[in-house]
């Protein structure tokens, strides 16, 4: 019963808030009357089974909610629209419409007039169901700060009158690459948990990251970024139970027991990746990015590692996206390449802008280890471990440091 | 549904001829459109009177509400279906006016 129940809330969360959200014009009607739907199934479903239907049982019931609740304030005051209670027994809509809603719903709620955290917050209650105490737990703030903060998005998106819907073809690209990088963050803060009492992988947000992201392909599968970000997210997941030791250590990728990665995520982030290859359209980041965990997971031992290859596709990347640690990550590539030496040099060339990010000296740490300069790389771990947020890395960087001559 | 679109500037001056010839033609593309409800310039800060007769009699105040290094220097009020219209609105207005612009919605 208890999986019933979870595997419709993944299925139909979504659905139900948008088809309430189309109906009511209220994402907090909307919301309210999903969650106590939700409840509602827990109770009932226990006692009289699972409906044949679980979807429309759940849509039908969280109808008759918004519908209570609305009726409930209207003898407060409240104005309300009569009329819409009058459609109280609409046939469920055909499932091309309701698909269409969880994507307006996705594009409301990654709308660039809301905070980032915002957005992000709102993706991860409105799409991906996530209680309040779910989401504060996973941003490490108090849950009364969280729901403040949900319940002021909601009355920004009311009063301003957020659009509900797939926004124009001219401005799909940019609102699309909104919403990619909404949940790139859902995912990389499951993949290096931020906070000294957090576990170092957070596998709950990676898990809902790339669920959403298979949700955003299913609704647009002609997307190229969309089709490169979840082939990145898999490719990345593949190796999480690799990436952290028994003892609670960052495991470098050219450490790592290529054996315990994940074999059957591997293929299918690689499929997508040959996907975007054939298609021969020139790729964005994320098809870029993709490639790259592409070529890294193709190879069975680090020493096969196609290095000219990546050094290319971080080329490629620059081109698109000259920031600071897009140079410092071709600048590790390049050490594989061309020598530490070179790649210190590039290094250091990007002190300005990275000083104050732990990887940039986590990064010169090694290089000037391999180049045998004790003294300078000792330095640089005391600065990497200062600023690493993440328990497992702190780890790792210490014992590398006190493993200096 | 209407927006007041309120222009922020931090520097003492008024807008140059070429950010006035951008404006004018900004405004007329809201008439043209049909977004046009309002808009004005105004004059600084230091130029204003608070007045409070909430008590016995009107206190009559030299000076803003508020002293701040940023402030209002001028608005529109436009007509637009829903944010998104707006702010691409509002984005084409603070190119043409060369300042910062808000973005907020009557109730």
């Amino acid at each position: 019963m208890r999986e019933a129940i979870t595997l419709a809330h993944h299925e139909e969360w979504a659905r139900v808030v948008a088809s309430l959200t189309r109906r009511f014009s209220d994402l907090d009607i909307a919301e309210e009357a999903a969650a106590e739907a939700f409840a509602t199934a827990v109770e009932r479903w226990q006692a009289d089974g699972v409906p044949p239907n679980p979807g429309a049982w759940l849509t039908t019931t969280a109808n008759r909610k918004a519908i209570d609740r609305i009726r409930r304030e209207d003898k407060r005051g409240h104005k309300q629209k009569e009329a819409q209670l009058l459609y109280d027994d609409d046939p469920p809509e055909p499932p091309g419409a309701i698909d269409d809603e969880r994507l307006r719903l996705i594009f409301t709620c990654c709308h660039p007039a809301l905070a980032m955290e915002t957005r992000v917050a709102l993706t991860l209650r409105m799409i991906a169901g996530l209680t309040m105490p779910e989401i504060a737990r996973a941003f490490l703030v108090q849950e009364t700060t969280m729901e403040k903060r949900i319940t002021r998005a909601k009355a920004k998106i009311k009063a301003a009158r957020i659009p509900y819907r797939v926004p124009s073809a001219e401005d799909l690209p940019a609102r699309v690459s909104g919403v990619l990088a909404v949940l790139y963050l859902v995912f990389n803060e499951g993949y290096l948990a931020t906070g000294p009492d957090t576990d170092p992988v957070r596998h709950d947000l990676t898990a809902e990251a790339i669920r959403l992201t298979r949700l955003i392909r299913a609704l647009m599968p002609q997307d190229g970024e969309v089709a490169g970000l979840l082939a990145l997210m898999l490719l990345t997941e593949a190796r999480r139970t690799a990436r952290v030791s028994a003892s609670g250590e960052l495991v470098t990728l050219d450490e790592q027991d290529r054996g315990s990665w994940d074999a059957a995520l591997i293929a299918e982030g690689h499929r997508l990746v040959r996907e975007r290859l054939a298609a021969g359209v020139a790729p964005g980041r994320y098809q870029i990015l993709a490639a790259i965990s592409a070529v890294h997971t193709s190879a069975r031992d680090v020493r096969d590692t196609d290095w000219s290859q990546v050094v290319a596709l971080y080329d490629q990347l620059v081109r698109l996206d000259p920031s600071p640690i897009i140079a410092l990550n071709r600048a590790i590539a390049v050490a594989e390449l061309d020598g530490p030496e070179v790649a210190l040099a590039a290094v250091d060339r990007l002190e300005g802008k990275l000083a104050g990010y732990h990887a940039y000296h986590a990064t010169r740490a090694d290089l000037l280890r391999r180049l045998g300069r004790s003294v300078q790389s000792r330095a640089a771990y005391d600065k990497a471990i200062e600023i690493a947020g993440n328990t497992a890395e702190t780890a790792y960087l210490t014992r590398r440091r006190d493993e200096l001559g | 549904m209407q927006y007041l679109v309120s222009v922020i500037f931090d520097k003492a001056g008024l807008a140059t001829p070429d950010e006035d010839a951008a404006i004018d033609v900004f405004n007329d593309r809201l008439m043209a459109e049909g977004h046009w409800v309002f808009a004005g310039g105004l004059a600084a800060p230091s130029s204003a009177t608070v007045i409070d007769n909430r008590g016995e009699e009107a206190l009559f105040t030299d000076g803003p509400f508020l002293e701040s290094k940023e402030y209002l220097a001028g608005f529109w009020i436009i007509e637009a279906a829903d944010l998104d219209v707006t702010l691409k609105l509002a984005a084409e207005g603070s190119k043409a006016c060369n300042r910062k612009v808000e973005v907020r919605p009557f109730l």
